[in-house]
């Protein structure tokens, strides 16, 4: 369980996160929404102590993430960047199987090459890929790569950072069938960042939707339609008419 | 009274902000070297930032190094013939280029071409979020990026630099006894009995050192590097003149310290 408690973050005088209080239970999928710009990614990677907060508190499983042992915390988490941030260096599966070619997990290379295939083959790339450059593939596939190696040590805990921009619609229904199947079959605790409500509706358990650094709604995913919340129902519906100003 | 105080603000800011860097600098300095001692060593790593550092520098090391030998021995026969002291061409063009041409232009070109490429793709490392997926990947950039590079860069750099006074005193003789009508054995006696081990020891440290300036200089600017395009630019540019300016700082520290007796 992750828990946040009246997170603060400013980058010098811009304000991006204030007072973010959010719960992510074990074992289920929370999606955050909100406008571009409005501090997902900042979010998550505060989480990931990636950014420092400015305050607040972060709890896992009751303990403060700052005082945490940094390797044994990281190891329990998957991270998909917005950007896929694959190793241009290395080849499509040395990025995936990254973790099991080093450190705890390392195990022999002809193994860990087995299982970067298989994790690429679940997000829809076929194994000539495996040993093409990051370079060599087009974004929608640079993100699915990233998903693959977010995913191939089984963590606990994965974030995933928009996770289906940039794909085709067929790839994105693939995409959030495998987040789903990830939290209902490896127990995993989820929470993806997400512009798509297709996706919203296929992977969440629970949303939240972040508006002027603050945690605006959140509830179960059914509970989405009639929540009665005048900036949500904007969000949801794509109307440029609204609570939330169109200029930001 | 005020006008004195906004004169000593504009002065006292840019030192202070020197200042700060150097700490900096230094701590981070600090850092990389307690790194190298605990593991994990990324061996791998290592043995790439020693091929590219090393093996691809060759080229241009052996270049400046033989054609500033050539041009040492004109100038100093040239110079040298206005007090008839035309013999002493072979051991002032020794003397010359390992104490002093061979470590320096070599640091400066290590400069230019390692440290520049280091910060450059450590810049777009950061600016493209790999340096925080390394992380999240429970890899410490430090380790994987910073160490090997940095120990490559302290290991190879003083062999390039023997090799350039090598090359450098090998211009010289072939200036000297094709053009300056020199002796070839006599040259080639009189560079050897004249240089003492401790020129070849000051040259080879120096190169040690000016190697670790370059490559952690290159390391630094790029895990500071800002956001975007123009933050790759930025740091490159300031490491390459960091590591200039050091190098030829460090360069006079360590001259005064091996020479002035
Ligand atoms: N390292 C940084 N330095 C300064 N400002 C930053 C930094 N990172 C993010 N910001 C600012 O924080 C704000 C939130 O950024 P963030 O990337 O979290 O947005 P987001 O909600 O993920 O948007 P999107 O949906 O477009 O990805 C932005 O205004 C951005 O300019
Ligand atoms: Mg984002």
């Amino acid at each position: 369980m992750i828990e946040l408690r009246d997170l603060h973050k400013s980058f010098g005088d811009k304000k991006v996160l204030q007072g973010v209080n959010l719960t992510i239970p074990k074992g289920e999928s929370m999606v955050v929404i909100g406008g571009s710009g409005t501090g997902k990614s900042v979010l998550i990677k505060c989480i990931l102590g990636l950014v420092p907060p400015s305050s607040g508190v972060i709890l896992l499983d009751g303990e403060d993430v700052a005082k945490a042992e940094r390797d044994a915390f990281l190891a329990r988490f998957g991270m998909l960047f917005q950007g896929g941030a694959l190793f241009d260096s290395l080849s499509v599966w040395q990025n995936v199987s990254f973790r099991l070619l080093r450190g705890s997990l390392k195990r022999p290379k002809a193994e860990a090459r087995e299982i970067a295939i298989d994790k690429l083959r679940r997000v829809g790339l076929s194994p000539e890929v495996a040993d093409l450059y990051p370079a060599e593939l087009s974004g929608g596939m640079q993100k699915r790569v990233g998903l693959a190696r977010a995913i191939a040590a089984e963590p606990e805990i994965i974030f995933f950072d928009e996770p289906t921009t940039g794909l085709d619609p067929i790839m994105a229904g693939v995409i959030n069938e495998l987040i789903r199947e990830i939290v209902t079959e490896m127990g995993a605790t989820a929470m993806t960042i997400t512009h798509d409500m297709t996706s919203v509706r296929a992977i969440a358990d629970k949303v939240a939707m972040l508006h002027d650094g603050m945690i605006q709604w959140t509830g179960p995913v059914g509970e989405m339609d009639n929540s009665g919340d005048p900036y949500l129902d904007q969000f949801i519906h794509g109307r440029a008419e609204g609570p939330i100003e169109s200029v930001r | 009274m005020n006008l004195a105080a906004t004169f000593l603000a504009r002065i006292g800011a840019p030192v202070l902000a020197f200042l700060a860097a150097i700490g900096r600098v230094a701590i981070y300095a600090a850092e990389a070297i307690s790194h190298i001692a605990r593991p994990p060593f990324y061996f791998k790593e290592f043995v790439q930032s020693v091929i590219s550092i090393g093996y691809f520098s060759l080229p241009v090391v052996g270049l400046t190094a033989i054609f500033t030998g050539g041009a040492l021995a004109l100038q100093i026969y040239a110079g040298g013939s206005r007090f008839s002291a035309e013999a002493v061409v072979p051991q002032i063009v020794a003397i010359g280029m390992v104490r002093e041409l061979g470590p320096v232009l070599v640091g400066l070109m290590i400069a230019a071409r390692v440290t520049s490429s280091i910060a450059a793709e450590i810049a777009t490392m950061k600016v493209t979020e790999q340096i925080d997926a390394l992380v999240t990947l429970s890899t410490h950039p430090m380790k994987y990026l910073t160490v090997p590079r940095v120990l490559a860069a302290l290991i190879v750099v003083p062999l390039l630099v023997g090799l350039g006074d090598i090359i450098g005193v090998m211009g010289g003789f072939l200036v000297g006894t094709k053009q300056l009508g020199f002796n070839p054995t006599t040259y080639m006696k009189n560079t050897i009995d004249f240089l003492e081990a401790p020129d070849v020891w000051s040259s080879l440290a120096k190169g040690a050192v000016f190697g670790f300036i370059a490559a952690l200089m290159g390391c630094y600017y790029g895990m500071q590097a800002g956001r975007g395009a123009q933050g790759v630019g930025r740091a490159t540019k300031s490491s390459v003149e960091a590591a200039a300016v050091l190098i030829l700082a460090a360069n006079f520290v360590l001259t005064s310290l091996f020479f002035s007796t």
